[in-house]
């Protein structure tokens, strides 16, 4: 009685630590899907919106400008960021805010990234934060799957301004 | 008699089901509990690769000591570069979120390292491409903590942490 039901507790382990190793492979190397919480991706990403991020493209270093990724905050590893890359190492970035008269720019290290959010008035990204190291960046999101009504790829930045043409 | 089709099926059957089971469990376990890597270069010398390019040092990386981006001054960590994605690189742990810490060759005399950041430094100086030259790190890209000398068997070994005492930060923030 007890050898059946520990059999069964061991066969049961066995199977989750299975599973578990490949939910774990499947969302480091593949992908997942994220719910974004905050308005700095406003009007691309809504508050509570759902997406399928992929970690191909930083895999084998692929992201490219314009692209939206998720990072780790650089201020607090735990937790996880949502902006727009505006630059790439060694692109001309614009580091002046919005209301600013006079224009500032600033060269990307190599190795880091620029990051803004869409909604400009209400983002704490690069113009805070500076540059981030390529290597907080987890995965691009490629599609939203949550509202229905805007399901599909992601709009391109409504901020072409702030890319500079470099 | 098992006509030959039929035992070259269920071997197949055997050998994905055990694939399946290996790979994932295996990639998992060098993801998030340890793995080894040989160190190269000579920016932690003594400590690590006192024979310079004759015979590289092989450590033990615990990953999941470092799960919870917790560590210690003193502790011999490796980090995703951050001036190569690509590469990894491994340092001692000098200062962390609060100190204020006397830089030897930064552009800044005196640094206060940032919240959710820590300060790496090799043990040889002079020969370390580290925190002096590219500022304080941010924990995000912190990789493993070295525990261990795994090869050659004559130099097997705990890493210590240790802080040198010269390098000790100016100020420390209480928690």
């Amino acid at each position: 009685m007890l050898r059946s039901i520990l059999g069964k507790t061991f066969r049961l382990l066995g199977y989750t630590l299975q599973y578990g190793c490949i939910a774990h492979c499947a969302f480091e190397y593949v992908g997942g899907v994220v719910v974004c919480s905050g308005p700095s991706m406003e009007p691309t990403i809504q508050n509570s919106d759902i997406v399928f991020a992929e970690n191909l493209s930083r895999h084998f270093y692929a992201i490219q400008r314009g692209d939206i990724i998720i990072a780790k905050s650089p201020s607090d590893p735990k937790s996880n960021i949502c902006k727009r890359v505006i630059g790439l190492e060694g692109d001309k970035v614009f580091t002046h805010s919005p209301s600013d008269y006079l224009k500032s720019h600033s060269y990307v290290p190599r190795g880091h990234v620029w990051l803004e959010g869409d909604n400009l008035q209400n983002s704490t990204d690069s113009r805070y934060y500076g540059p981030i190291p390529y290597g907080l960046i987890r995965g691009r999101i490629c599609l939203k799957i949550w509202p229905l009504n805007d399901f599909g790829l992601l709009r391109d930045s409504p901020n072409g301004h702030r890319f500079s043409d470099e | 008699m098992m006509p030959a089709q039929g035992f070259g099926r269920r071997y197949m059957k055997a050998f994905l089901k055990g694939f399946f089971v290996a790979v994932p469990v295996t990639v998992t376990f060098l993801d998030q509990v340890a793995c080894v890597a040989r160190v190269e270069g000579a920016s932690m010398q003594p400590s690590l690769n006192p024979g310079g390019s004759h015979s590289s040092d092989v450590v033990l990386l615990n990953h999941w000591k470092v799960r919870n981006y917790e560590v210690q001054r003193g502790d011999i960590v490796s980090l995703v570069s951050p001036k190569n994605p690509e590469q990894k690189i491994i340092k001692r742990v000098i200062a962390l979120e609060g100190d204020i810490i006397k830089t030897m060759g930064h552009k800044n005399r005196y640094v206060k390292v940032p919240r959710g950041h820590m300060w790496v430094e090799g043990d040889h100086h002079g020969h370390s491409f580290d925190s002096n030259a590219f500022g304080p790190v941010s924990l995000g890209l912190l990789h493993a903590h070295a525990t261990h000398i795994l090869w050659p068997p004559k130099r097997w070994q705990r890493l210590e942490s240790i802080l040198p005492p010269e390098r000790a930060p100016v100020q420390i923030e209480e928690k």
